[in-house]
């Protein structure tokens, strides 16, 4: 398989069979708290689609060069922690300087990511060994971490999408919201089990 | 390379084991903090000064009334999107002009308004009980069952969730359990509109003294029946035949009045047939003098008269018909020569 073979089968795994939303069942406190509007789930998913490729960038040079030659891969969970909050407060700086309209779209979701938990899984996802007993090498985590955060995306804007149009049915009262979103979630996780089985 | 930097010789013995991950975890730590405070010198955004004058001026109180998240929100957006400056409610026209001062601009206070209560019932004495509630001391709660413990499903129900939810201290609740609004402290901000759950607030141009006390939209005998202190709206319509200038509407056994319309004269409460319409005014208003020397004879004030009480031929002075005169002073602004005054 070439390169882009490799990429193809990589993107249909990140984004349909191992959604980190309905698969992983990890970053549901955005899915559920930031998908009432298209606009903000679509902000939304563009800071975590870039915040998940510099996380798997950084976290994977420090447990590479840092952790596993002094042994210490059990302590990866709290460096990488670390390292994305301190990426997120720094990305933060950088946008609210140089692109100040971009920095209000986002709002408080950016700083929100840092606590995250599918930042902290893609990073952690990245390290640990494939099924065949391979690792990800640099080039492909991050490829990943940038696959996943569009896989999360898709879901959320999906979702968001959804909500958009259910605000406008005749509901019962006590239907309307949240408890109708949490079964749209089951729903919607129910339909992705059927991408599991497949092979790429 | 790296492992130069920190492994020192010792040997993997316990201290090391130990010393290593504080070792490098720290000096991540620091890296990071340093970088950070780095970046937040090279990167510091600076914020328009005016925001924090601003933010000075308004009364704090994040009330929400401007329709921005808080006062510092509202700050914001004057600055950045060019947002109205007299949209602070509890700031009134001491916050105007001070903003007006620091954003350079001209802007009216607007009309102030105040919250009045359409409902006449809600207290220990003069509410009619449907049965008795035990639940949370809440109107809100208290309405999801069986709408309501009290009879009329329109009326307060008594639990002061709007006195909670103020917190100017404005509203008030007298030895006889009824709800009362304090006009000098109430800011319009709306938070008491919001909470009740009967949507029995109204905010009210302070001006305005005309107000039906009532939010029932029961048809005729059931609507007294119902009510606890039995002055409720029965949909009757003589007020709005009555109003001059057509400032109220009957919908749904209920009449309600546009305040933008009404000229305050206190007519429709004079024809109330159940005395739900209350008028604080009622009595005190002056009737209309037309003095004949100033008076050139235009006939504006004959035409704006909502009750013909002014006549007159055209470049002949004019006379008011005191019977007549409802005391609105709606001739007085428009006369041109001022030569009317209410005595």
């Amino acid at each position: 398989m070439g390169f882009l073979g490799q990429l193809f089968s990589m993107a249909i795994a990140a984004i349909l069979i191992q959604n980190f939303v309905l698969a992983r069942f990890l970053g549901l406190c955005p899915y559920l708290g930031v998908s009432k509007k298209l606009d903000s789930a679509f902000g939304m998913g563009m800071a975590v689609i870039f915040v998940m490729t510099m996380a798997s960038a950084f976290c994977y040079i420090i447990y590479q060069y840092l952790l596993v030659p002094y042994g210490l891969e059990y302590l990866q969970t709290l460096a990488f922690i670390l390292t994305i909050a301190a990426l997120v407060q720094f990305v933060e700086m950088v946008i609210q300087k140089n692109s100040p309209a971009l920095y209000k779209s986002l709002g408080v979701y950016l700083p929100l990511i840092t606590t995250n938990c599918a930042v902290l899984g893609v990073a952690i996802l990245n390290i640990t060994p494939l099924a065949d007993g391979s690792r990800y090498n640099f080039l492909w985590s991050v490829l990943n971490g940038f696959l996943s955060g569009v896989g999360f995306t898709f879901v959320l804007l999906a979702m968001a999408g959804i909500r958009e149009r259910l605000e406008l049915v005749d509901m019962p009262k006590s239907m309307r919201g949240m408890p109708s979103g949490l079964i749209l979630a089951g729903i919607m996780a129910l339909a992705f089990y059927g991408f599991m089985g497949m092979k790429v | 390379m790296i492992a130069t930097i920190f492994i020192t010789p010792l040997a993997a013995s316990t201290a090391s084991t130990i010393f290593l991950p504080v070792i490098i975890l720290g000096a991540l730590g620091l890296i990071f903090g340093l970088v950070l405070a780095f970046a937040a010198k090279v990167f510091a955004v600076k914020i328009d000064e005016r925001v924090e004058q601003i933010i000075a001026a308004l009364p704090g109180a994040n009330c929400g009334a401007c329709g921005q998240a808080g006062c510092a929100g509202y700050a914001a957006s004057i600055v950045e999107s060019d947002t109205a400056i007299n949209l602070c409610a509890p700031g009134g026209a001491a916050a105007v002009e001070k903003i007006a001062r620091i954003m350079g601009k001209t802007a009216v206070a607007q009309a102030r308004k105040v919250a009045v209560f359409h409902c006449s019932s809600g207290g220990y004495n003069n509410t009619k009980w449907k049965y008795a509630y035990q639940g949370i001391e809440s109107c809100k709660s208290a309405v999801n069952i069986a709408d309501g413990p009290n009879l009329c499903s329109w009326g307060c129900v008594g639990f002061n969730d709007c006195q909670k939810a103020c917190v100017f201290d404005a509203i008030s609740v007298d030895e006889q359990g009824i709800r009362k609004v304090d006009p000098a402290k109430c800011t319009a901000c709306g938070a008491c509109v919001a909470a009740c759950p009967r949507k029995l607030i109204m905010l009210i141009p302070e001006t305005k003294h005309v107000v039906i006390n009532c939010s029932s939209k029961a048809k005729m005998p059931l609507a007294k029946q119902l009510c606890g202190t039995e002055k409720p709206c029965i949909g009757c319509g003589l007020c709005s035949r009555k109003c001059p200038v057509q400032a109220i509407t009957v919908d749904g056994n209920l009449a309600r009045i546009d305040y933008a319309k009404c000229i305050d004269c206190g007519l429709c409460a004079t024809v109330c047939p159940t005395k739900c319409i209350t008028d604080s005014k009622a009595g005190k208003r002056l009737k209309a003098e037309i003095e004949a020397e100033k008076c050139i004879g235009c006939t504006i004030c004959a035409k704006i008269c909502p009750t013909q009480a002014i006549s007159g031929e055209l470049k002949q002075a004019h006379s008011v018909n005191k019977d007549a005169c409802i005391g609105c002073e709606q001739c007085v602004g428009k006369c041109p020569k001022k030569a009317i005054i209410m005595k």
